[in-house]
């Protein structure tokens, strides 16, 4: 594989993303757990750009960096956490469960980089721009829009009711 | 850059959050995680949507319409965790055990 720039974004932006993720298993306080996760969406928003994706980007940052961990952080101060700083202990349930994702991961790794599908020397790359979105979204895929605009409404009124607090009779 | 790169990362993030999922006591912890394997399935369809056989733009609207879905699931999760909080006290998911037979 020939070292260009677009290789050396993709490894910074994998090694940030994949350290944010692994910060996030080991770290003890949820807040900072938070945090860790907001930075691995970060750089999923920057393995959008390298991708010929910006818009979708924005949005990443826009939605996941700031609405869902502000979300999840209001979820987290709103709740007790009484033993988070106990380091928890190494248990068998974990260690099963570090094989079987373990075994899944080498697996799907392993699918992955041995089929010929996939690897045929250097794929044509398409050139998209945001124009492109708009008139797919709002052409091709309009009924799925409007529908998705419903999914929406009906979660804010279900989260509202479901988190509201019940009347005492 | 080749599409295989884009999808071991997503396999491995995807990996670290069923990890998570699965170990993590905290309920709040298991919904970042769930977040977590919804971005690695983005990775997967942004990729697709350039370097695939049949390029296409459709990847980045499914991705979006991804986007929108994981968001409303946010809101319910924590407000299912809000009022469960209010119901048991507690966050843990061991504890939730009120629907076993």
């Amino acid at each position: 594989m020939n070292i260009n720039g677009e290789f050396i974004a993709f490894f910074i932006f994998s090694v940030l993303a994949i350290g944010g993720a692994v910060f996030m298993i080991n770290l003890t306080r949820v807040m900072h757990m938070a945090l860790a996760l907001a930075f691995t969406f970060f750089s999923i928003a920057g393995l959008y750009v390298l991708l010929d994706a910006p818009f979708l980007a924005v949005i990443q940052i826009l939605i996941y960096t700031g609405a869902v961990s502000i979300l999840m952080i209001f979820g987290i101060m709103l709740t007790k956490h009484k033993d988070e700083d106990k380091v928890a202990p190494f248990t068998v349930h974990k260690l099963l469960s570090l094989l079987g994702v373990g075994g899944f991961l080498a697996i799907v790794i392993w699918i992955i980089y041995r089929n010929p599908f996939f690897s045929t020397g250097e794929p044509q790359a398409a050139a998209f721009k945001v124009t492109d979105l708009g008139k797919a979204m709002f052409k091709t895929y309009m009924i799925p829009f409007e529908v998705t605009s419903i999914l929406l409404l009906v979660a804010l009124i279900g989260a509202i009711v479901l988190a509201k607090r019940e009347e005492k009779k | 850059m080749n599409i295989t790169s884009y999808l071991a990362l997503a396999a491995i993030l995807f990996s670290i959050g069923l990890y998570g999922v699965i170990t993590k006591r905290n309920a709040v912890m298991v919904l970042f995680s769930i977040e977590l394997m919804l971005n690695a399935v983005n990775i997967n369809l942004v990729a697709f949507a350039k370097y695939g056989i049949f390029p296409s733009i459709s990847g980045q609207v499914f991705s979006l319409f991804s986007i929108a879905i994981a968001a409303a699931e946010a809101a319910v999760g924590i407000a299912i965790l809000i009022a469960l909080y209010r119901n048991k006290g507690t966050v843990e998911a061991d504890k939730y055990n009120s629907m076993k037979g």
